[in-house]
């Protein structure tokens, strides 16, 4: 059905279709209308999940830890200091090996306080154990929640998802959004591990250093195992429902010189840029990054590569333009835009690769072209 | 608004205690441990159908080393402020799923008082149906005796070596400010009397909960065989008040109206304690006059209208 | 692609106006997105929100810079925001008012959006709802077609009236 909704209200609807058991949240400025929509849906009967409204992130994800170890398909949502608070549990449910599904709204992180797009929150969660998709449009909201809660609780995965979206640019933009009656795409949940008291284990408890290695090794190998899933889910989705997704979406990167990495909104911002180098007869591609957990290989064979991070890791820099170093032997030129919804257009985007000083940092903003 | 709920079943005789075991012959606890004596009991009262939720606690300790397990129930372990939440998520997804399964928080003072504190205030006043039950053994207990938010007056801990200069937290008093259908303090010195509380929390939909005071043998520096014997002269002087408050109305168990009426010295009940050596006078006397407030302000609650 | 930027107080419906234009857009068959630009949330405060509609899928998230068309819902605003920055030569500036507003180099319009609020008795909290009649003076304008903005506005709101008061402002207007 064809409508229009911010990518918040996108979210809420992938998840009414999808009919969590059990859903626990905490509001926080930008995720609050995914909250809220959920709330409605709940309240109004037209979604049949047992909604707990915590006393804060950190339980928020304990409630959704607690409710799917019992087998129960669950989600949640947060942003921003929320995830931070919840840090902790976000560990504890990749762990556990539980397909818990979050959205995350992307936001800064004070002091001070902001309230815009950035993507260090997210980032600050790479090592947890959970899978991490970036979306551009409402549409990719929509689609790549649905998507999430098949991968999560694939058997050969059983970890939790996270889908990114920036927050404004795209939680509460406007675009036109086309939902799906999912059907059987999405099969019920079958946790191996759910806690039966006929059969009583024990979770969680004393590990000592001779089998530790082992429970996150396994992890490890999930995550590998996650890449084959993630592809089938994808080609499944495309089959089924016509709108194609992959790990990058690569936009007249066959013939590039230079290719853009970046996620989120900016990464879509970017083929506009990509359009008027052309013009000018650079050749500049598009490649955006959807899936940063489990990092693709990318093909950047013999390419300059302009990456955009709108996030920072002190001391080293920014966090995809290291994960991309330390995959390629290519030249970076490694940009620092768009923190705390810092305005970029696809003007600047374009400049940053006119301008572009492979092997260098560039701070938008800060640093001045030479 | 909370709906209340009345009672399942009446239990107006002491059931015999089952035979069955859920805390097997395997468990590493010390010697003399009165969280695994409660526990024990706990389960029987509890039955089968029932999954444990643990936070960082002697508990995570005691019930064995990962792939074995002690207990003979589901036991899922948490981080140590999240049990709360974490048994509201679980709750949640059993009824959803038609399951009367009982889900139990069996965590220790740090892990209520302290750390856990806030996420079961929210569970409590989100009406989750479960019992929490706080072992109370004062300290932060598996990793040496660290002062808690229940550690009492003049007690020495590794993190208070010179003995506490803060009072215990009441957490019964904060727990009944959320106004649960039921709550109870019970000790693993009287078995039966805890037994019979779990039974009947467990009747109740909605939150409920029972502080156990637990004895520590190495926190407490006392000798092992004296657990029971520690618990008992808890309640005796007064140190340690037995009862239950039911939607509101509070009854005080027998043990503790006879220590109300003939309380033996608290001195009897500091002396055998290594945690209480060199506490001078007048911290004893502060003590005591605490002991005199709480009793008479329960007596009052009890005798009122 | 047709990029506008209105300017409104926050409380006045400028965000919603933006998202009942661009709904109506996507009805009229085009690609169309609204994007509000959010600070903290106080009522009074100048806010400006901004559409684009194309015939192409839009890959842009920034702000409009250069827009082809300005709506000015209050025109106090005009006091404290230069509402015809970036604005492109001959570019649209449409200003609810009941006094005619001329902006050299531009195609100024204005229609009394709050009048007509009051006479359908359009108010909430006290305050007149222009969001649904600017986008019958927008259809007016060949922004959206009419049967769109209604149908647009019909998905958005129960009360009729809104639909009245759109119509209303398709009359007044006076280009």
């Amino acid at each position: 059905m064809k409508k229009i909704a911010t990518g918040n209200k996108a979210v809420a609807e992938a998840v009414k279709q999808v009919r969590p058991d059990v859903i626990a949240a905490y509001p926080i400025t930008p995720q609050t209308e995914i909250v809220e929509q959920i709330a409605e849906f709940v309240s109004g009967g037209e979604l049949k999940s047992r909604y707990i409204p915590v006393e804060s992130e950190h339980s928020a994800m304990a409630a959704c830890i607690g409710a799917s170890i019992t087998g129960a398909r669950t989600f949640t949502a947060t942003s921003s200091h929320g995830l931070l608070y919840m840090h902790e549990m976000t560990n504890w449910a990749a762990g556990a090996r539980l397909p818990v599904v979050m959205a995350n709204v992307n936001r800064s992180l004070g002091p001070g306080w902001n309230i815009w797009a950035e993507h260090t929150d997210a980032l600050q969660e790479r090592d947890t154990g959970w899978l991490q998709v970036y979306v551009s449009t409402v549409q990719e909201a929509y689609d790549a929640t649905l998507m999430a809660f098949r991968i999560a609780e694939h058997n050969d995965v059983l970890l939790p998802v996270m889908i990114n979206l920036d927050g404004f640019l795209l939680s509460h933009i406007m675009q036109p959004l086309d939902t799906i009656d999912p059907g059987d795409f999405i099969p019920p949940m079958s946790l191996p591990h759910a806690i039966d008291t006929k059969n009583p284990a024990g979770y969680g408890g004393l590990t000592g250093p001779d089998q530790q290695f082992r429970v996150r090794w396994d992890i490890e190998r999930s995550m590998r195992d996650a890449v084959k899933v993630i592809e089938k889910t994808q080609e499944e989705f495309a089959k089924r429902f016509g709108r194609k997704y992959g790990f990058t979406e690569d936009y007249l990167c066959g013939d590039a010189e230079v290719i853009i990495v970046a996620m989120g909104t900016l990464g879509k911002e970017a083929e506009v840029a990509v359009d008027m180098l052309r013009q000018e007869g650079v050749k500049a591609g598009s490649m955006r990054l959807r899936w940063l957990r489990p990092f693709p290989k990318l093909n950047l064979k013999g390419k300059q590569v302009v990456v955009i991070d709108r996030d920072y890791s002190f001391g080293r820099g920014g966090i995809l333009a290291t994960e991309i170093t330390a995959q390629t032997k290519e030249q970076v030129a490694s940009i620092i835009a768009g923190i705390g919804g810092q305005e970029v257009t696809y003007e600047d985007i374009a400049d940053f690769v006119r301008h572009r000083c492979m092997g260098t940092e560039f701070w938008f903003g800060v640093d001045k072209y030479v | 608004m909370r709906i209340r709920s009345p009672p399942l079943q009446e239990l107006d005789t002491i059931a015999e205690i089952p035979k069955e075991e859920y805390v097997l012959k395997c468990t590493s606890a010390c010697a003399g441990c009165s969280d695994s004596l409660a526990l024990r009991y706990v389960l029987k009262a509890a039955g089968p159908d029932t999954v444990l939720v643990v936070p960082a606690c002697c508990t995570s300790v005691i019930q064995g080393i990962w792939p074995n397990t002690a207990f003979n129930v589901p036991v899922y372990n948490i981080a140590f402020g999240a049990a709360a939440a974490c048994a509201s998520g679980m709750s949640n997804a059993f009824r959803a799923a038609g399951k009367k399964t009982n889900v139990i928080v069996y965590a220790g003072d740090g892990g209520t008082l302290d750390i856990g504190i806030q996420a079961m205030s929210g569970a409590f006043e989100r009406g989750t149906d479960f019992l929490y039950i706080c072992y109370d053994n004062e300290a932060y207990g598996n990793t040496g005796m660290q002062r808690s938010g229940a550690t009492p007056l003049g007690a020495r801990t590794t993190t208070t070596p010179a003995g506490k200069t803060d009072a215990k937290k009441d957490i019964d008093a904060i727990i009944a400010a959320h106004d649960p259908p039921y709550q109870a303090t019970a000790a693993a010195a009287y078995p039966q009397d805890l037994f019979k509380k779990v039974q009947k929390a467990l009747t109740f939909r909605g939150p409920t909960f029972i502080h156990v005071l637990a004895p520590c043998p190495p926190g407490w520096r006392y000798s092992t065989e004296k657990t029971v014997e520690m618990g008992k002269l808890a309640v005796k002087s007064g140190m340690w008040v037995l009862y239950e408050r039911e939607y509101g109305r509070l009854t005080i168990g027998a043990q503790s109206k006879a220590a109300m009426k003939k309380p033996i010295p608290l001195e009897d009940y500091l002396a055998p304690q290594g945690r209480f050596k060199g506490i001078d006078a007048k911290t004893v006397d502060i003590i005591k006059q605490r002991i005199a407030r709480n009793l008479a302000r329960l007596a009052a609650e009890e005798a009122a209208p | 692609m047709f990029e506008i930027r209105i300017h409104s107080r926050g409380g006045q419906g400028g965000v919603t106006a933006a998202r009942l234009l661009a709904l109506a857009a996507i009805y009229d068959g085009k690609y169309a997105t609204a994007a509000p630009f959010y600070g903290a949330e106080r009522r009074g405060a100048p806010i400006v929100s901004f559409v684009r509609i194309d015939d192409k899928p839009i890959r842009i998230y920034s702000q409009i810079r250069k827009p082809d068309m300005v709506v000015v819902l209050d025109a106090s605003v005009m006091d404290v925001v230069d509402v015809l920055q970036g604005l492109k030569a001959g570019g649209k500036v449409f200003v609810n008012s009941q006094q005619k507003k001329t902006f050299s180099g531009y195609v100024s319009s204005n229609v009394d959006l709050t009048g007509i609020a009051l006479k359908e008795n359009l108010v909430v909290s006290g305050s007149p709802i222009l969001n649904t009649p600017v986008i019958g003076a927008l259809a007016k304008m060949g922004i959206v077609s009419v049967e769109s903005a209604k149908k647009a506005i019909r998905e958005m709101f129960t009360d009729e009236r809104n639909v009245k008061a759109a119509e209303a402002a398709f009359r007044e207007m006076s280009a």
